[in-house]
């Protein structure tokens, strides 16, 4: 039974102790003129479905849940933030070349029609996040016409 | 007087034009080791892709993740100092977009290493078409895959990378590139 108790203690104030890491925090009020929606002419129900699906972790500003502060939660949203940024950044839209965007809107479609973006652990909490199939088709139709008119 | 004045003048034309002539002869030297040198670095980036190809081709996905490191390497060996200004501007922007595709290629499943193949080929082809190739390859296309999707090959049999062995033969040979 002590042994148990040492256990719970250690964890406890390993808990506590991981709060004061600090991390970095993907913040900012200023969108940018290479912004994807700005350079596009996007439809209002596309917009709003690319800010709440994408913009999280692919741009310089992300909406965190209430939780976030709580480590190692806010580890693990870095972590993806990072990631997602250094794959693509809408905020950064124009200041890639034709041939970049011909290839992420590539990607951009493939992820979507794959399902794998958005993350599964992200529309686990953001439900609205999740594209409906008749979502999916309109995303992906849009993309395409974009994609070939570069 | 007259005659010293133009036998100077005359002196000094020859001097400079000989220098000059040497001159050019060294740089004319020195873009054509360069050029070779280039040919070879463009050649291995071809060699490397080829490596991913034939991977593909044979459904192996470990083998294509490291010919696709292998990729990601070269590339980033090549160097365009020798081709203009515009070529160097379109050059370092297909090496950018060829890296990512060979860096996806280098760590995914096969489904996404065949998606990045696509966009991969579609580089290499515009890399060869500046930087010219030593023997002649094929450009293939397969109508099936992703709204059709070509690819190069050092062959003119067709072996579809896109497919592996579920479709090893299909396609066709879309065009025959000789430098």
């Amino acid at each position: 039974m002590k042994i148990v108790k040492i256990i719970i203690l250690v964890l406890l104030v390993a808990f506590v102790g991981i709060q004061f890491v600090p991390t970095e925090r993907n913040q900012s009020d200023i969108v940018p003129v290479t912004d994807f929606m700005l350079v596009n002419t996007v439809s209002k129900d596309i917009k709003n479905k690319l800010q709440v699906s994408c913009y999280d972790c692919h741009s310089n500003n992300t909406q965190y849940p209430w939780y976030n502060k709580i480590q190692p939660v806010s580890w693990i949203l870095e972590g993806h933030i990072k990631d997602g940024k250094e794959e693509l950044n809408f905020n950064e839209w124009d200041l890639l070349s034709s041939r970049r965007k011909a290839s992420k809107l590539r990607s951009i479609i493939k992820q979507i029609e794959s399902s794998e973006m958005p993350l599964s652990s992200y529309t686990l909490i953001h439900k609205d996040a999740k594209f409906s199939d008749r979502e999916k088709k309109e995303l992906i139709e849009w993309i395409t016409q974009l994609k070939d008119s570069l | 007087m007259k005659n010293l004045k133009i036998g100077i003048a005359a002196m000094l034309l020859l001097v400079v034009s000989f220098t000059n002539a040497q001159e050019k002869e060294k740089m004319d030297h020195s873009k054509m080791k360069m050029d070779k040198m280039q040919d070879a670095k463009a050649e291995a980036v071809l060699a490397d892709y080829f490596m991913v190809k034939d991977a593909l081709v044979g459904d192996n996905t470990k083998k294509a993740a490291q010919m696709g490191t292998k990729l990601v390497a070269s590339l980033k060996a090549f160097d365009s100092s020798s081709y203009t200004k515009e070529q160097q501007e379109e050059l370092a922007d297909i090496i950018e977009d060829a890296t990512e595709q060979a860096e996806h290629i280098a760590k995914n499943a096969i489904d996404h290493q065949r998606e990045h193949f696509k966009t991969l080929s579609k580089d290499i082809t515009d890399m060869v078409a500046i930087t010219g190739i030593k023997n002649t390859l094929y450009q293939q296309f397969c109508p099936m895959y992703d709204r059709g999707s070509a690819w190069l090959s050092t062959s003119n049999e067709v072996r579809n990378p896109y497919y592996g062995s579920k479709m090893l033969k299909c396609g066709k040979v879309q065009k025959e590139i000789n430098n």
